[in-house]
């Protein structure tokens, strides 16, 4: 039962709150959705409270985090994607710092919930989707006619990019979600291991180098994993913000 | 397949323990009160999903998800949005301006530098110019006094050279005049010496005045 390498996702209640018979408790995962809000906001919040011409060190990762996001947008969406900055700012630090967390033993890792990694998802997707309209009107749906298609082609293409645009909330969220689950599951089951053959005596002692090296190995791709899902999660953001800035040119 | 055995594992424990596997049971055996809350977790399991439902795709606490990730990520993007972009994007605007007026105020400086250099130069060379002018006035001026005392005291020296040569001319005239007298004083000198005896004057002031014109 120690070794369940599900476990560490299982969701328990901490205050239980109950509205119109639909369970909203505060749990561990809402937990540690505060908390990484506390860290990545406390984080900003002193790192720049001096303000100080010459940066100190807190204070360089804070402008390196807010200038690699600003090139990142500004890359992906042009200067007029500049006024989703918030939004994607806010994604990157929260799931980077949610994936961080989740990297301590016996954290609650919030982005291996689908729901959770879903819901940002849709809500990049609705930005698109609200901003496109509002901006753009009818011409928003140019997006899902690529200029230059033979006349014959267009239906075929035009579903194609439907399709495309439609899964793209889908493989936004089960991409950050899989990897962190699948992640913290193989971290458990190889640190399972040097446990169980630890257990058997000599012989079993030696044996458990092996998972511990692995586990040691695969605990530092964790951490590149973790960012590296933050930053995926962000390209992308600015990606599809481009679609709602720019429908027609691609 | 070290997952698959692992997952191997649980699969049978689940049933054994009719609660949800982990903190369930302990739960249970210890209070009633706490451990309800568990309980109640470990039955909708059940009750849904049946025992081994994975806890990612347990739709019954979707709403709770939800909830709390509106509220919390809700709260850190307002934060973000006014409070931490403006800040940072104000250093680093504040910092950005800063370097540019560092980066004209150098250019000015070097400017004013290089105008000052010129004006020194120029200065420098009108200096010399003026100098060269001077030095040729003063040399002209000397030039042209020392020829005209040169021309003043040849004249004086001319002067005086005719004023010498005219005194001259007098004193040779008187003195050619004189000879005449000391001719004869000295002619009846000598003629009283050779003959003792007073010589007649007028014999020989002719004699004299003969002996002049002869000469």
């Amino acid at each position: 039962m120690a070794n369940d390498p599900i476990h560490q996702f299982q969701i328990s209640k901490i205050v239980p709150i109950e509205i119109g018979g639909i369970d909203f408790s505060f749990t561990n995962a809402s937990l540690f959705m505060v908390a990484t809000v506390a860290c990545a906001a406390g984080f900003l919040y002193f790192a720049t409270s001096q303000r100080g011409l010459i940066p100190g060190r807190s204070q360089s990762v804070a402008e390196m985090s807010y200038e690699f996001i600003a090139g990142m947008l500004r890359e992906g969406a042009g200067s007029h994607g500049m006024k989703f900055f918030p939004l994607v700012f806010s994604l990157f630090m929260f799931v980077l710092t949610a994936n961080m967390l989740g990297m301590f033993p016996y954290f609650f890792t919030v982005t291996s919930q689908i729901i959770v990694t879903f819901a940002l998802a849709l809500l990049v997707i609705g930005t698109v989707l609200v901003y496109g309209f509002y901006k753009h009107g009818l011409h928003f749906l140019q997006l899902f006619v690529p200029s230059g298609v033979p006349g014959a082609l267009l239906p075929l293409v035009v579903a194609i990019e439907i399709i495309s645009f439609l899964s793209r909330p889908v493989s936004l969220s089960v991409r950050l979600f899989a990897n962190m689950l699948a992640g913290h599951i193989t971290l458990k089951v190889f640190a399972g291991f040097v446990a169980s053959l630890g257990s058997l005596g000599a012989l079993g002692i030696g044996g458990a180098v092996l998972p511990l090296i692995m586990t040691v190995a695969l605990t530092g791709l964790e951490f590149l994993v973790a960012f590296l899902q933050a930053y995926v999660f962000a390209v992308l953001t600015c990606m599809y913000l481009n679609d709602a800035v720019h429908p027609g040119g691609h | 397949m070290f997952v698959t055995s692992a997952y191997a594992q649980t699969a049978p424990a689940a049933p054994e323990t009719p609660a949800a596997p982990g903190t369930a049971p302990a739960g249970d055996t210890h209070a009633a009160p706490a451990g309800e809350v568990h309980t109640e977790t470990g039955v909708a399991h059940e009750g849904e999903h049946g025992g081994g439902t994975f806890p990612p795709f347990d739709a019954t606490h979707f709403p709770s998800q939800i909830l709390w990730l509106v509220i919390t990520f809700g709260l850190f993007y307002l934060l973000m949005k006014k409070v931490i972009v403006p800040r940072v994007g104000g250093i680093l605007e504040h910092r950005h301006d800063r370097i540019a007026q560092d980066l004209d105020e150098a250019a000015r400086l070097k400017s004013e530098a290089d105008t000052a250099v010129e004006t020194y130069e120029k200065e420098l060379a009108a200096a010399r110019s003026k100098a060269h002018n001077i030095a040729e006035t003063a040399r002209e001026a000397a030039k042209t006094k020392a020829a005209a005392d040169r021309a003043a005291i040849e004249a004086e020296l001319a002067e005086k050279l005719t004023a010498a040569e005219t005194s001259i001319g007098e004193i040779k005239a008187k003195a050619f005049a004189q000879v005449g007298q000391i001719a004869e004083e000295t002619a009846s000198a000598i003629v009283d010496q050779l003959i003792g005896g007073k010589a007649n004057g007028d014999d020989i002031k002719a004699a004299v005045a003969a002996a002049k014109t002869e000469a």
